[in-house]
């Protein structure tokens, strides 16, 4: 009796339903707050980083490493991935055209998805991966080891200092790494097409002319300016903003990584009607 | 008399604490804090890990804000100033951090130069000169001038903190933990520059510490804090403030109890407060 009476006094009470959604609804709009929050903050982030970019111009040796590593040391890796994606498009759409025998006009889809969605998204995608991460993870160390309270006493401003040539290399960096993505896998797909298939070189790209212009280029690479703007905005954010210790170094760098890629991603969705949009407005008989 | 001595050096007073409040959330660091600094005076700040010792040092220099309360430098109130008239106003301002925070991806050279950079338009010769002169002082060679902050030791590291703190001439130097980590010839070593750099250099000094050896040594005046936690809603945080010959005779138990370092019952309390969490 006594050992029942112990175990009802120990035990929790027994919670109603209606406090379980409310419990569940006050969670979820804590999530969102937190979202909204970080939203604000990040548009705050972003507006001081202009503000700074238009007041002063960094120092050239804050802009020459921030370049050359954004830039120079990210063109290997794009190139590559770009060569293979180009190949990969060749083997995915040969079995399909093969059907309805139009093999030769391969080199316009292949050319058309490089241009417009393929090269900006995979640029994208491999300086966020190989760059965002690194400077939120750098910027995070700085944090933690209070490197940037160093700076901020010294009479540097951190925005001013780290993030706006970072900001400008992601931005100027990336149609670059654009045109080189889009550059390679048009000729992975070329090579891939015409070596192994035996497409006839002639008739791929009198295919790929037909469907293929400037707009497309300029299409992916005016995307490209915004996302380089989000990993540079997205990834420093992460930094600044990262937890104390190596796992808050580490959850940032991924942070900034995942984030980066999902704005990238639905920006491009954006960025990909409101362009089609201007088509319409500027050339509207060609449809 | 106390009294008169104290309005006497508000009035002459270089740093300004006035009623400061810093709160972190819901769980409060500083509370009704209110101290003044003369020109030219070494005070150390001394109290146990976590009674906000640092807070107070970045709250001085603005890398913190209060949540209610001012700092006032200078005749100057610090929140009111615009980024411009801060920036100014921290290069007159050394910091010595406690691990240093050297900057990883610059060798030692533009490390101790990067104020000099920052904050003047003097040529690279004269900076490079500036350099080496700091370098010396702290007894550093000058071959560690290409070297990287990981390729040297703990103790290399604080004298290069230092001889970057040292480089704009501060008036005001704020030293936050000095001597930790550093074995006891390096912990000296320190005492000793800090006490050359005021005498050489009359500047003023604010030294963050727990270590009674340095408190001892460097300062004109020692004040104790102590963790919010552990006193009563009204209790003032700030439980000693004289010279450092009056703490070792102090009469207040938690003063006595830190000056000697002993633990007393604080493991005891420790155990059960664990337990009823």
């Amino acid at each position: 009796m006594s050992t029942a009476s112990t175990n009802s006094t120990v035990a929790e009470p027994r919670r109603g339903v209606g406090m379980a959604v409310h419990d569940s609804i006050a969670d979820v709009g804590a999530v969102v707050v937190h979202w909204m929050e970080t939203l604000g903050d990040m548009t705050l982030f972003m507006w001081r980083t202009l503000l700074w970019l238009f007041t002063r111009l960094p120092r050239r040796d804050t802009l020459v490493p921030a370049f050359y590593n954004i830039g120079v040391l990210s063109l290997p890796v794009v190139a590559l991935t770009g060569t293979f994606i180009g190949m990969v498009l060749a083997v995915q759409t040969y079995s399909q055209f093969k059907q309805f025998g139009f093999e030769t006009r391969m080199g316009a889809l292949i050319n058309l998805s490089m241009c417009r969605e393929l090269g900006p998204v995979l640029a994208a995608t491999m300086l966020a991966g190989r760059v965002g991460s690194a400077i939120a993870a750098e910027i995070g160390t700085m944090r933690v080891t209070e490197q940037i309270d160093a700076l901020t006493s010294m009479g540097a401003n951190p925005l001013h200092y780290l993030v706006v040539p970072r900001f400008l290399g992601c931005l100027l960096m990336i149609p670059s790494l654009t045109i080189m993505a889009i550059f390679m896998g048009v000729v992975g797909g070329w090579i891939y097409s015409v070596q192994v298939f035996g497409i006839d070189s002639y008739h791929y790209w009198n295919n790929s002319q037909q469907f293929v212009g400037n707009w497309d280029l300029f299409y992916g690479v005016f995307k490209s300016v915004f996302f380089g703007a989000t990993i540079a905005i997205v990834s420093c954010y992460r930094g600044f903003h990262c937890d104390p210790g190596a796992e808050g170094v580490g959850r940032a760098a991924t942070a900034a990584f995942v984030l980066s890629f999902v704005i990238i991603i639905v920006l491009d969705l954006f960025l990909s009607i409101w362009l089609d949009r201007v088509h319409e407005m500027l050339w509207p008989q060609m449809g | 008399m106390a009294a008169t001595k104290k309005s006497s050096d508000a009035s002459n007073a270089l740093i300004e604490l006035e009623r400061l409040n810093v709160a972190f959330g819901r769980q409060q660091v500083l509370r009704d804090l209110s101290l003044a600094i003369p020109r030219g005076q070494t005070v150390a700040i001394i109290g146990e890990s976590g009674c906000g010792k640092t807070v107070l040092l970045k709250n001085i220099i603005g890398l913190m804000h209060p949540t209610s309360g001012h700092v006032v430098f200078d005749g100057q109130r610090i929140d009111q100033l615009n980024d411009k008239d801060i920036t100014t106003l921290r290069s007159r301002f050394g910091f010595l951090f406690q691990n240093a925070a050297l900057f990883d991806s610059m060798t030692i050279s533009e490390n101790i130069s990067f104020p000099l950079r920052e904050n003047s338009r003097m040529p690279p010769e004269k900076i490079a000169q500036i350099v080496e002169h700091r370098l010396t002082q702290v007894g550093l060679p000058t071959s560690v001038l290409t070297k990287r902050p990981a390729q040297l030791s703990g103790g290399m590291r604080k004298r290069v903190g230092l001889a970057r703190a040292l480089a704009m001439s501060p008036e005001v130097l704020l030293y936050d933990e000095p001597t930790t980590g550093l074995d006891p010839i390096m912990s000296d070593v320190i005492n000793e520059l800090i006490i050359r750099t005021r005498e050489q250099q009359s500047v003023t000094g604010v030294v963050v510490t727990h270590d009674m050896r340095t408190a001892q040594k460097v300062a004109d005046r020692v004040v104790m804090l102590y963790p919010l936690s552990r006193l009563e809603p009204r209790e003032p945080q700030i439980i000693f403030d004289g010279s450092p010959k009056d703490i070792m005779n102090s009469k207040d138990k938690r003063v006595a109890q830190f000056v000697r370092g002993e633990a007393g019952e604080r493991l005891e309390e420790m155990q059960e407060q664990a337990i009823s969490y």
